[in-house]
């Protein structure tokens, strides 16, 4: 084989370990019940492959070889622990595992472990930064280095959060287990927030480096659907799932090649992406079918508004006002009510919006929150009060901290004065 | 695996003794501790006094200093606590959210070391 083909075959094991590193560490940390030694064994089994697949050839089944390399490592791994008469339950175990080597058996197994895993690395009783870290480590197969990278924080700020949870998990005995129903609400939602938080990382920033973003994005929407895939019947689930879709949809058109932010309104519609958005619509369809609709589901229909419109005029804003009361009622949040007001401008005109926004300026409750200013200072813009637009943009410019944003309000602020 | 919850109230908003709210505390323990009982989920369980009557003992150069009331001065204070046999932290978490005093404090849980 020449240099170059090995290289290129190099790296097309790279991609498929990669692909599969999520998958099979699911598996083996559900049958080992040791975060360290998974992946301690899984490392293990990926240098073997690194060695092996480049000079033998892929195997016909690569997950299956490498979980069971890994398996066989594990075993190796605690032969050689001093501590191996505290550890024999799980070396039996492993033994066990090793003589049934079934495909079918495998890609089951996965799927359930896949799934008992999410609700283990979104446990409540982790801190929300080190869940978040963990299911991309875990689930996703994101490096540390890649993880750290994402969310701007040195890698081994990243790495050490990554140990302590796994650290809690075993110590404070954290089950690998599908929680049982009277659970859910809270067990679920807090799947359903990491998920999201993993999502809009990658989606509202346009800080960090871009690509390692999207990939965030696309994480998070491969992890809806795991979720709606394997817990049908959570209309929420797939409510996330259909609203990260829609979102997805506009990803390429939230910024210009300068990396200027370009608001809903002046968007290219035509370069949304309609394969996202019917996969959105689909599965907000089936969730909203089911009767039972949630916040994620709200603010998923909101989006397929937007997204169904010719362009931003043409828009259902009574439809979208009335949504976010709805959503309110469930999330009676400020920033809902910021947004309702915002679509409130739109759909009866700016000077109907004042006195929502105006009662949200004397509560203080999003003083330093720049979206609110931003939005306040584009209504009074619309309503023609230029001096209280001007102020207010100054007011959104001294709590704006990315650069993108910044070089947008100026030129609104500019526009306004001239 | 042995958990020990912590149990943490502040004591100004605590029901105060003789009042109706008092009564249906101390009920809700003792339907509480005979349930975890029967179950065999308990391994030890006690009220302690109230803070008035703590002492912090520290030693230091070899001098041992006494002071009076607790380690911290914290808004919640320690009020008892049980040490339980659960299966798992989810098994621990459900039991802890049924000691009345979640309902207005709130439990602290944690493993007890195991030396292996």
């Amino acid at each position: 084989m020449t240099a170059a083909s090995l290289d290129q075959t190099r790296a097309a094991v790279n991609e498929l370990v990669r692909e599969e590193w999520g998958r099979v560490l699911a598996a083996l940390v559900g049958q080992l019940r040791d975060f360290a030694l998974a992946e301690d064994a899984l490392q293990d089994a990926v240098v073997a492959a690194l060695g092996h697949w480049p000079r033998d050839g892929v195997p016909e089944r690569p997950r299956a070889w490498l979980l069971q390399t890994a398996r066989r490592k594990a075993i190796d791994r605690l032969r050689r622990d001093t501590n191996f008469r505290a550890k024999r339950a799980e070396f039996a175990v492993l033994r066990e595992l090793d003589r049934q080597t079934r495909q079918d058996d495998v890609d089951e197994t996965i799927a359930d472990e896949r799934l008992r895993l999410i609700f283990t690395c979104c446990h409540p009783a982790l801190a929300e930064a080190a869940r978040v870290a963990l299911t991309l480590r875990t689930l996703g197969g994101l490096a540390t280095e890649e993880i750290a990278r994402a969310f701007l924080v040195p890698e081994a700020t990243m790495a050490q959060r990554l140990t302590r949870a796994k650290h809690k998990i075993k110590a404070a005995g954290i089950p690998y287990e599908v929680p049982a129903p009277d659970l859910w609400p809270e067990r679920l939602g807090s799947v359903l927030a990491v998920i999201y938080l993993i999502f809009n990382e990658g989606y509202a920033a346009t800080s960090g480096d871009a690509p390692t973003r999207s990939d965030l994005c696309r994480e998070a929407i491969r992890l809806g659907w795991l979720l709606t895939r394997q817990v049908p019947g959570e209309p929420e689930a797939a409510g996330l799932l259909a609203l990260m879709l829609l979102h997805d949809s506009r990803r390429g058109t939230r910024s210009d090649s300068e990396g200027n932010l370009i608001t809903l309104e002046h968007q290219d519609r035509t370069r949304w992406d309609r394969e996202r958005i019917a996969a959105g619509i689909r599965v907000l369809k089936d969730a909203l079918a089911q009767g039972n609709s949630g916040p994620y589901q709200i603010q998923a229909a909101i989006s397929a508004l937007h997204a169904g419109a010719p362009d931003h005029a043409a828009t259902d804003w009574h439809e979208i006002t009335l949504l976010y009361g709805a959503l309110y009622a469930l999330q009676p949040s400020p920033v809902v009510r910021l947004n309702g007001a915002v679509a409130l401008s739109f759909a009866e005109g700016a000077e109907a919006a004042l006195p929502a926004l105006a009662e949200l300026e004397r509560e203080g409750v999003l003083a330093d929150y720049q979206p609110f200013h931003a939005a306040r200072a584009d209504t009074l813009r619309r309503a023609g009060r230029k001096s209280a637009a001007a102020e207010a943009y100054r007011q959104a410019l001294t709590r704006t901290r990315n650069a993108a944003e910044r070089r947008f309000l100026e030129a609104r602020l500019a526009e306004l004065l001239g | 695996m042995k958990y020990m919850c912590l149990i943490y109230g502040d004591e100004a908003n605590h029901p105060q003794p003789n009042t109706p709210e008092m009564g249906q505390l101390m009920e809700g323990y003792m339907a509480f501790t005979k349930d975890i009982r029967e179950k065999n989920v308990m391994v030890a369980g006690d009220p302690l006094e109230p803070i008035a009557t703590a002492t912090t003992v520290r030693v230091r150069g070899g001098r041992t200093e006494t002071t009076d009331g607790p380690f911290a001065e914290t808004k919640e204070q320690l009020g008892g606590y049980y040490i339980l046999d659960c299966k798992d932290l989810d098994e621990a978490i459900a039991y802890a959210a049924r000691i009345p005093t979640a309902a207005f404090g709130s439990i602290e849980v944690r493993p007890i070391m195991v030396f292996d």
